[in-house]
């Protein structure tokens, strides 16, 4: 289905505004929730409850000072968050929130539907990784190029069981596009047959973050601020902002691969609320986690990840295969 | 033979990992885990929003000091024996006495304390000069919002210790 020039255009804009849109919402949402977790209030000085909070947070950013130590390399420190914020939204734009033709007037509501939708969305997932690598790498200092090094191995231990988690639902869908695995489940979510790769896609998909409890990369307590150490004013923004767009990400494609996509009661026109609803309780689901979760110790992450999820996802995979040639 | 043994408390030790236990174990401890962070949230916030609510103090709570009157006539309790001074550890507190005169009647007694300070910034709360002072003059308030500017202005005078707070400490009842 080839869309005219225009709609792309319009479609990235849109997409653009809702994502930056979306991440001060969940921001707000995980200090707020995680306020209340923790039994406290939360940010409530700035608006109604609160509600401008991220607007004063980034505006504290954007008025701080961009510094570079001495034994950094400054133009690779002012690229790497540019690299985390562009692998971010371009991999947003396969996030599917309704079928071709759901509104109408020729257009699909995703932003493109590439039929190597899971691996395209891989591809710019470990490209992400270099944003932190680099970030961390040309810092020159040790605690960020520990978080680095940390974010690196936790990159390259987890993306295996994760590929190998989404490969028994591409399995099932037979397709790699997401538009098409959102279609494929039109009877049954994937969540009920492929119930252990969805388990162990939410424990990869919490490594790919690099959010709690797998937040090693960061590890505030051991490694001061990890691959951010060094970073201040917006460029640490931009991590930030990455860090919660690849939160909206890992939900969004959750969703589309698990929990069905746009399918949900009403019209189809509704699709992209459901979708929305989906990738904002996915969200948080990751604010829950990061509120109970202590942060793993090192060497449990890597064998968690090569001897337990490996394995694990590798049988899912063999089993899903069995069945699906079976029957 | 002592059986020490069997009096000692047992040790609680965790199960051995591995096997179909560990894995029941790891779901149930993760649920066990995100069920405690829900409950916190079904039971609300338990902080107090500090400017606008304060926190409770005990009645026994040693704050900013006071001097006090006599209600009835008004004359100050204080008559400026140095008794706290002495006492005082930190060496926080300074009173240069004079004496009453029949127009000038100030306090009960033969003397009065014409300059009555206590630098907040060095006084350590330990609340001996209370215990020195023979007639009740000075006693520990509840009120801890002590913080200024400068330092000059933490040197309190004997107005500032005889006037009421601006501000009232809410006090802890018994058994809250």
């Amino acid at each position: 289905m080839i869309e005219g020039t225009l709609i792309m255009i319009v479609k990235s804009i849109v997409i653009f505004a809702v994502f930056l849109q979306l991440v001060p919402i969940v921001l707000l949402g995980d200090r707020k929730l995680m306020g209340r977790m923790q039994s406290r209030i939360g940010p409530n000085r700035v608006g109604p409850r609160g509600a401008f909070q991220p607007i004063a947070d980034v505006l504290k950013l954007l008025s701080k000072e961009q510094f570079a130590p001495a034994t950094s390399v400054p133009w690779m420190m002012a690229i790497a968050p540019v690299i985390s914020v562009t692998t971010a939204i371009a991999t947003m734009a396969i996030i599917p929130f309704g079928p071709y033709d759901a509104w109408g007037g020729g257009f699909g509501l995703y932003g493109i539907n590439v039929s190597i939708g899971l691996l395209y969305f891989f591809a710019f997932g470990s490209l992400a990784f270099y944003g932190l690598m680099l970030g961390g790498w040309s810092s020159g200092s040790k605690y960020s190029f520990l978080g680095a090094m940390r974010a690196a191995a936790q990159l390259i231990s987890y993306e295996v069981a994760m590929g190998l988690s989404l490969l028994g639902v591409a399995m099932t869908a037979g397709s790699l596009s997401l538009v098409d695995i959102v279609e494929s489940q039109h009877n049954i979510w994937y969540v009920v047959p492929q119930f252990v790769g969805f388990c162990i896609f939410l424990v990869a998909g919490f490594a790919e973050t690099a959010r709690a409890p797998f937040d090693l990369p960061e590890g505030d307590a051991e490694i001061v601020g990890g691959y951010n150490t060094e970073f201040g004013g917006m460029r640490f923004g931009s991590f930030f902002m990455a860090e919660y767009m690849e939160v909206l990400i890992i939900s969004g494609i959750g969703a589309a691969c698990f929990l069905g996509g746009w399918h949900g009661p009403g019209p189809i026109a509704l699709a992209p609320l459901w979708m929305l609803l989906k990738i904002l309780l996915g969200a948080t689901f990751f604010i829950w986690v990061r509120a109970s979760m202590p942060r793993l110790r090192y060497d449990q992450l890597m064998s968690f990840g090569w001897k337990v999820l490996l394995p694990l996802a590798t049988l899912n995979v063999l089993a899903t295969a069995i069945v699906l040639v079976a029957t | 033979m002592s059986n020490w043994e069997d009096a000692a408390a047992p040790i609680n030790r965790g199960p051995e990992p591995g096997g179909i236990g560990a894995v029941y174990r790891v779901f149930g401890e993760t649920l066990r885990g995100l069920k405690t962070t829900l409950g916190r949230v079904v039971e609300g916030p338990v902080t107090l929003e500090y400017p606008e609510q304060k926190t409770p103090v005990y009645p026994r709570f040693r704050g900013r000091h006071k001097l006090h009157r006599f209600e009835d006539s008004g004359l100050e309790k204080c008559v400026g024996c140095s008794l706290c001074a002495a006492a005082c550890p930190a060496e926080c507190i300074r009173v240069v006495a004079a004496e009453n005169t029949p127009d000038n009647q100030v306090s009960a007694g033969e003397r009065y304390a014409a300059v009555y300070e206590i630098n907040m910034t060095r006084c350590i709360f330990c609340g001996y000069c209370e215990v020195a002072c023979p007639f009740d003059a000075i006693t520990m308030g509840n009120d801890y919002e002590l913080a200024d500017y400068t330092r000059s202005d933490l040197v309190f005078t004997k107005e500032m210790l005889l006037a009421d707070p601006i501000e009232k400490t809410p006090l802890r009842r018994e058994g809250e």
